[in-house]
């Protein structure tokens, strides 16, 4: 028989027995729709840690300090003190793939104005360090280089100490406000940035000279982390490995000892967040995906039903002449399009999910168009895997005792 | 001298139940020649409906030939069984086995669409002209539900007639049926014989039989009875002579 016969033939089959053929595509339509559901909320999830690491510089590089001492209670990494400005210099000095480079002394308080106060962090750091982070300044101006030489006390405010500290919503600029027991004149505000994938207030915070603050607030020569930004992208391996060959040198790490600091760079944030998402979804996936198995043992029941129900149709079928290939393909043909049209529906329940629930939960979703192909691809299979038996059954009937069956 | 369309020569078959071998049939023998009206009698347990599956290339035998328009059965794959049956035969059952909710036309098409040669065209075109043969015409598009036991034996025979096959083969056609329409039926079936078809009617009833040119009773597995008939009766008269009174 010609296929666009079987096909029709299919067609007509299906017509015949609508709920029935409805009910059993529901399985796969369940089963194809919250795996591309499930998909594109990973994939969303993913794209937007991305984007918001991207956002603070992709071709970021921070060193923070570490313990090399074998052994005994490991404490966290910002607790060592092991970075000085002369890391800083040697870095400028012999890493030629780093195109910026800021330290970072930070230091927790209170912030004071007037009567009104408030809990922050302050940052000190050079002035690229607003470049290496994609900040800018909104209003005003940066600091400079001669503000860091001379420990000037200055400093720029994020928008939550601003909306905190002048609650009157008066201008900041020029103002006075105290850190702890210091003064800093406000010379500009940063623009906003908005809350982090991680929930963190990114607009919380003082950016001031790093040197203002190890000489005034921490009396400490030591930073608790160092930013770089390679040249370019690409160039972040190549900056990292100069990096560590400067700072073993200006640490005197013999060969075979441990770092006493560590080299991040923003692409191995991004694979190590990556692969926990990664993770999520692979799990919500096979979830969902048990329901397809679900659905396509309901097609393989059907089927059986059917060709059971069918036995004397066969038997006639075989009399005049169809041979066994030709009824395998009537009842593959037929298995493979209930899955294949629940497949349809599935995907196309599965984009309106993916659409409706940023709309309605806030979560950000990504359609991938591989979410859709491998899916429905799988109902494809699954639909020839588990129409074949009851197929096969329906082919290698005798048709003497299939006639005659009741 | 006309050409034979079955030759049987000495077919056996035996099947195995369990330990015990049952012989079906013990040597049969007997040709059908083109534009034959055979009628095959016997009664149940005598080997018939071994021989109909025989002949309708549905079973093979376990021994002996049988030639069907000269191809041997008997060396045939199971996909050339089915190509012969599609193109060689057209069968008529007892319970008419018509495909439910689908109207006559497609019914008749049914055995077309198992030819990759014809195209849908021409299978409409044929089916057509099948169901006109059985005089059904105005009823192309009822399904067997709306049609009477008479009528659906009819679009049965169409769908036998539609693939020009050498020999119709019918199975206890008129069992189901009732005087007078299996009257009409074997009316139809003289007609269709006096205008060169070949049929090999199954049947149990005598009275059938009469309709037929020649009839083979089988008995115990064997050809018992091979004769002419010379007193054929026409279904046209007898059909005429029925009371009235049959009718309502």
């Amino acid at each position: 028989m010609k296929i666009i016969n079987l096909i029709l033939l299919a067609i007509k089959a299906l017509q015949r027995n609508k709920l029935r053929a409805l009910l059993t595509m529901l399985g796969i339509i369940i089963g194809v729709a919250s795996v591309i559901t499930m998909m594109s909320i990973g994939e969303g999830s993913k794209q937007s840690i991305n984007n918001s690491l991207s956002s603070m510089g992709s071709n970021m590089i921070t060193i923070m300090p570490q313990s090399n001492e074998p052994g005994g209670a490991r404490i966290m990494g910002s607790s060592f003190k092991t970075l000085t400005i002369k890391d800083v210099e040697a870095l400028k000095k012999n890493a030629p793939h780093i195109a910026m480079i800021s330290p970072l002394a930070s230091s927790s308080g209170q912030s004071i104005n007037a009567g009104a106060n408030w809990p922050t962090t302050i940052q000190g750091v050079s002035p690229e360090y607003l470049e290496i982070r994609k900040l800018s300044v909104k209003d005003g101006i940066v600091f400079s280089d001669q503000d860091v030489k001379s420990s000037a006390k200055v400093c720029l405010l994020g928008k939550t100490v601003v909306d905190n500290l002048f609650p009157g919503g008066e201008n900041p600029l020029g103002k006075v406000i105290r850190f702890g027991k210091i003064p800093l004149q406000v010379i500009g505000v940063l623009t906003p940035k908005g809350t982090s994938n991680f929930g963190q207030d990114q607009d919380d915070i003082i950016i001031a000279p790093y040197t203002t603050i190890q000489k005034r607030v921490l009396s400490s020569i030591y930073f608790s982390q160092i930013y770089a930004s390679a040249t370019k992208e690409d160039d972040s391996d190549a900056a990292v490995d100069e990096a560590t060959v400067a700072l073993k040198a200006t640490h005197k790490i013999r060969e075979g000892q441990e770092n006493d600091f560590q080299i991040r760079t923003q692409a191995e944030l991004m694979t190590m967040l990556n692969s926990t998402s990664s993770m999520m979804t692979a799990l919500l996936t096979a979830v969902a995906s048990i329901s397809l198995v679900i659905g396509g043992i309901g097609i393989m029941n059907i089927m059986y039903v059917s060709v059971t129900e069918r036995t004397r149709e066969i038997g006639l079928r075989m009399s005049i002449g169809a041979r066994g290939i030709d009824i395998l393909l009537q009842f593959l043909i037929e298995a493979v399009m209930i899955s294949v049209t629940g497949g349809v529906i599935g995907v196309v329940l599965g984009i309106s999910a993916a659409i409706i629930i940023p709309a309605m939960l806030n979560w950000p979703t990504v359609i991938s168009e591989s979410s859709i192909v491998i899916s429905f691809l799988v109902c494809a299979v699954t639909g020839i895997f588990f129409g074949y038996y009851p197929a096969l059954k329906a082919s290698g009937l005798d048709p003497i005792e299939a006639l005659r069956y009741e | 001298m006309s050409s034979k369309i079955l030759e049987i020569k000495d077919v056996k078959r035996e099947f195995i139940m369990g330990t015990e071998t049952v012989r079906a049939l013990k040597g049969v023998s007997f040709d059908v020649n083109a534009g034959e009206f055979v009628t095959i009698m016997g009664s149940s347990g005598s080997g018939k409906t071994t021989l109909l599956n025989m002949l309708g290339c549905l079973d093979k035998p376990t021994e002996g030939t049988y030639m069907l328009d000269n191809v041997n059965v008997k060396e045939l794959s199971k996909d050339e069984l089915a190509k012969l049956r599609n193109t060689k035969i057209g069968f008529v059952f007892q319970a008419y086995n018509l495909l439910p909710r689908t109207t006559a036309l497609e019914n008749v098409e049914l055995p077309l669409l198992y030819n990759p040669l014809i195209s849908s065209q021409e299978r409409r075109e044929r089916a057509i002209a099948a169901l006109q043969a059985v005089k059904l015409d105005g009823r192309f598009d009822h399904t067997p539900n709306q049609l009477s036991g008479g009528q659906q034996q009819r679009v049965a025979i169409a769908r036998a007639l539609v693939n020009e096959p050498v020999m119709i083969l019918a199975d206890e056609a008129t069992g189901n049926l009732d005087t007078r329409t299996s009257y009409e039926i074997m009316a139809l079936m003289q007609d269709l014989n006096a205008n060169g078809k070949t049929i090999v009617f199954v049947t149990h009833e005598p009275d059938i039989a009469g309709f037929s040119t020649r009839t083979v009773m089988l008995r115990d597995g064997k050809v018992q009875k091979d004769t002419e008939n010379v007193n054929r009766r026409s279904a046209k008269e007898a059909l005429a002579s029925l009371p009235e009174s049959d009718d309502y």
